[in-house]
């Protein structure tokens, strides 16, 4: 074959399958993880059936899902409706295209020359991964509205709303890291972070803060899980889906929990950087592979997620635009002139 | 607040929304119907009826103390107050005074129905306004306390555990001291629920103003319990009309000043410190004796009327019984749920709040559909 052929054809969609089907992995090990510390912190077991200690139990929800019957409700927009499921996860499965989750390898010499693992990195990556992730809302829209369910419907324009007002403060918060990083390639990020020799969460604890709020509201979890808040609105916006189609839905908000952990790590908390790499005491920590430690800065978000689910009450919708507009902008913009004048002071 | 339906400010579209009878936070069967501009409560209305089992009505087809397992099923979260509602009522037609062992027992086991009644409101409560993790503190202590039914009288939920004239079974051995460490140890957990709430500032900005109704307007509707007491309200079956022994017993009467949600859910939770604080007291000063007064086999009625309440964990519980002579049923017996007289209230409460809103007061007024319908 020839060499172009396999350069930008096998290659890709080997990396593209393999990521893939990683992230779906991971993504239905994700909800057993939460069932199983939610369980911890309530003081009962959780799932522990299915397989040993219950770790076929995804496997089985998986099957169950498909194996279930697929309805569509007689008065529903049958297309949108069967659209909004592929709208809301195609988009958070798509970021992952440029998340940089390890440096270049050559797998430990298995290949003639060290091959980046993640399927690209493009110059305008953190822009992207904004872009696509506020498709998604549109799947959580167009699902409510389709499905002629009033509740589904309140539960889709909380959700407009809600996606609306927390992505400028996101935004403004990640402007804060690129005026550090001055790259909006996620791969320079991390190694502007290595440059540094600091990780942006020190200069950008404020910035961290607000875009962690945001991404736990943009994902649709507690406390800011109004769309879909079981108790008002008995699973809003996704009330009339069943079947696989539920499952994207579940499926996706995994998935974008997953991406915003992942955009904090790599902005924040340095990606596949070890910590300490010039502590020589320490320096036993380079023998883990970078990957793992992206693994583990990604679950350490995962879990305060979990956390929060399992400790807040839910906001109610005018307080969660209160929260939004009235401290999260006006704190952000604040933080990035903060961020403005310290890199003025350092650099210039 | 009284009054119409608001008017909305611009020319909308209300929609109808019918919330319930099948909806996770409505309790039961409650269905309210709302007019919604938005997420705007214009109008609430609730329906009731789709539990409705005809109880008064069978009151009157069974002998008296036939009647006891029929005032189970009216508030079954706790099933104990029903029981001595009935039999309190009873005991004032026939004129029978029961031994003090009786009537301690009674509160003990009227106190535990108390606390389960009010561990099972904060459980639904919370996790209406999102806050799941209570609700499996909760069930853990009220499991112990169904236990603790269950080694008394065999029964975990419907308890048909008081008879006219007395209690029927002696206490199993061993019985004082599992209680009494229970008991012992409750207000440690009712501290770990309020680690989880009573600071949270979420849970505040949730409850705080939501659901205000004066003192005045509580009293005009007829509010009993703690809608009424977190209005500031000091009102209290035990305290103005004793009945069993309530007035041998040291306890306060926790009241409220806002008469908001928050308000209520304070009460409530300075209820079971209480009611920890009398059963408490209760073991201590547990006198010797029979359990169980001398009453007739076949129980007659005189003529008369006769209306006795008890304070219930939601409120005041009365029976009002009509008696023939000579009579072995009720000629009829009505029943003075708390849960239907407040949640009248339901209407005031919610106009112009939100939908999200509308959950947090049908937790906050602890409605049980049971005792709603009969």
């Amino acid at each position: 074959m020839q060499a172009p052929l396999i350069q930008f054809i096998v290659i890709p969609i080997v990396k593209i399958v393999v990521i893939l089907a990683v992230v779906l992995l991971v993504v239905a090990y994700l909800t057993f993880a939460e069932r199983k510390i939610l369980a911890y912190m309530q003081v009962r077991l959780g799932p522990n059936r299915v397989g040993p200690k219950g770790w076929l139990q995804p496997i089985a929800d998986g099957l169950k899902l498909f194996a279930k019957e697929d309805l569509i409700p007689a008065k529903a927009e049958k297309a949108v409706f069967m659209l909004a499921p592929a709208m809301i996860m195609v988009p958070a499965l798509l970021a992952f295209s440029v998340i940089p989750f390890a440096p270049a390898t050559d797998l430990f010499g298995l290949l003639p020359k060290a091959m980046p693992p993640y399927v690209t990195d493009i110059n305008i990556a953190l822009l992207f991964v904004l872009g696509i992730s506020s498709i998604g809302v549109f799947g959580i829209i167009l699902g409510g509205w389709s499905s002629n369910n009033k509740f589904s419907m309140m539960g889709g324009l909380r959700s407009a709303a809600q996606m609306v007002s927390y992505e400028v403060p996101m935004g403004f918060a990640i402007i804060a890291v690129l005026l550090m990083a001055r790259s909006l390639s996620l791969v320079k990020i991390v190694e502007a972070q290595q440059a540094a020799h600091l990780w942006f969460f020190i200069p950008g604890i404020l910035a961290l803060g607000i875009y962690f709020i945001c991404g736990v509201a943009e994902t649709n979890r507690n406390p800011f899980d109004l769309p879909e808040a079981e108790s008002e609105l008995v699973a809003g916006f996704h009330t009339e889906y069943s079947g696989m189609k539920f499952a994207f839905f579940f499926l996706a908000e995994y998935t974008n929990m997953l991406v915003v952990s992942s955009l904090a790590t790599i902005m924040f908390f340095g990606g596949w950087l070890q910590p300490f790499p010039n502590v020589a005491w320490l320096s036993f920590l380079g023998v883990i592979p970078p990957v793992i430690w992206f693994a583990v800065k990604v679950a350490c978000f995962i879990f305060v997620y979990m956390w929060f689910r399992g400790t807040f009450p839910r906001y109610r919708f005018d307080q969660l635009m209160q929260v939004g507009w009235k401290w999260l902008i006006p704190l952000s913009l604040a933080n990035l002139v903060i961020v403005g004048v310290g890199v003025l002071l350092v650099k210039g | 607040m009284m009054g119409g339906p608001l008017e909305p400010l611009f020319d909308v579209e209300e929609m109808e929304l019918s919330f319930g009878p099948q909806h996770p936070s409505t309790h039961g069967v409650l269905r309210v119907m709302l007019k919604l501009d938005g997420e705007k409560i214009m109008d609430a209305k609730p329906i009731i009826g789709y539990l409705h089992r005809g109880t008064e009505k069978l009151f009157e087809t069974e002998p008296f103390p036939q009647c006891i397992p029929h005032t189970d099923r009216l508030d079954y979260v706790a099933a104990a107050t029903n029981n001595q509602g009935f039999v309190v009522t009873m005991e004032k037609l026939l004129g029978i005074t029961i031994p003090p062992r009786a009537a301690y027992i009674r509160m003990i086991l009227a106190e535990l129905g108390r606390i389960s009644s009010h561990l099972v409101w904060l459980a639904t409560h919370a996790i209406d306004l999102g806050a799941i993790t209570p609700f499996f503190y909760n069930f853990r202590e009220r499991e112990e306390i169904l236990d603790l039914f269950e080694a008394y009288c065999g029964a975990r939920l419907t308890l048909n555990t008081m008879r006219v004239g007395g209690v029927p079974f002696e206490l199993p051995d061993g019985w004082v001291d599992q209680c009494s460490d229970f008991i012992d140890r409750f207000p440690k957990h009712v501290d770990e629920y309020e680690q989880l709430l009573t600071g949270n500032r979420i849970w505040k900005r949730r409850t705080i103003g939501i659901g205000v109704i004066s003192a005045e307007e509580a009293i005009e509707m007829g509010l009993t319990g703690p809608p009424l007491r977190g209005s500031g309200v000091k009102w209290d079956i035990r305290k103005v009309f004793p009945y069993d022994h309530y007035d041998e017993i040291d306890f306060e009467i926790p009241v409220g000043s806002n008469g908001d949600t928050y308000d209520r859910y304070l009460v409530r939770m300075q209820e079971m410190r209480q009611s920890a604080r009398i059963i408490r007291q209760c073991l201590d000063r547990l006198p010797e004796g029979p359990v169980m007064a001398k009453v007739p086999k076949v129980l007659r009625s005189p003529e008369g009327m006769v209306y006795a309440s008890v304070e219930g964990p939601k409120g005041e519980l009365g029976y009002f019984i009509v008696a023939t002579p000579k009579g072995t049923t009720p000629y009829r017996c009505h029943v003075r749920p708390p849960s239907f007289i407040n949640l009248q209230a339901l209407p005031e409460m919610v106009q112009g709040l939100l939908v999200a809103d509308l959950v947090a007061v049908i937790g906050t007024l602890d409605i049980v559909l049971g005792e709603i319908d009969r």
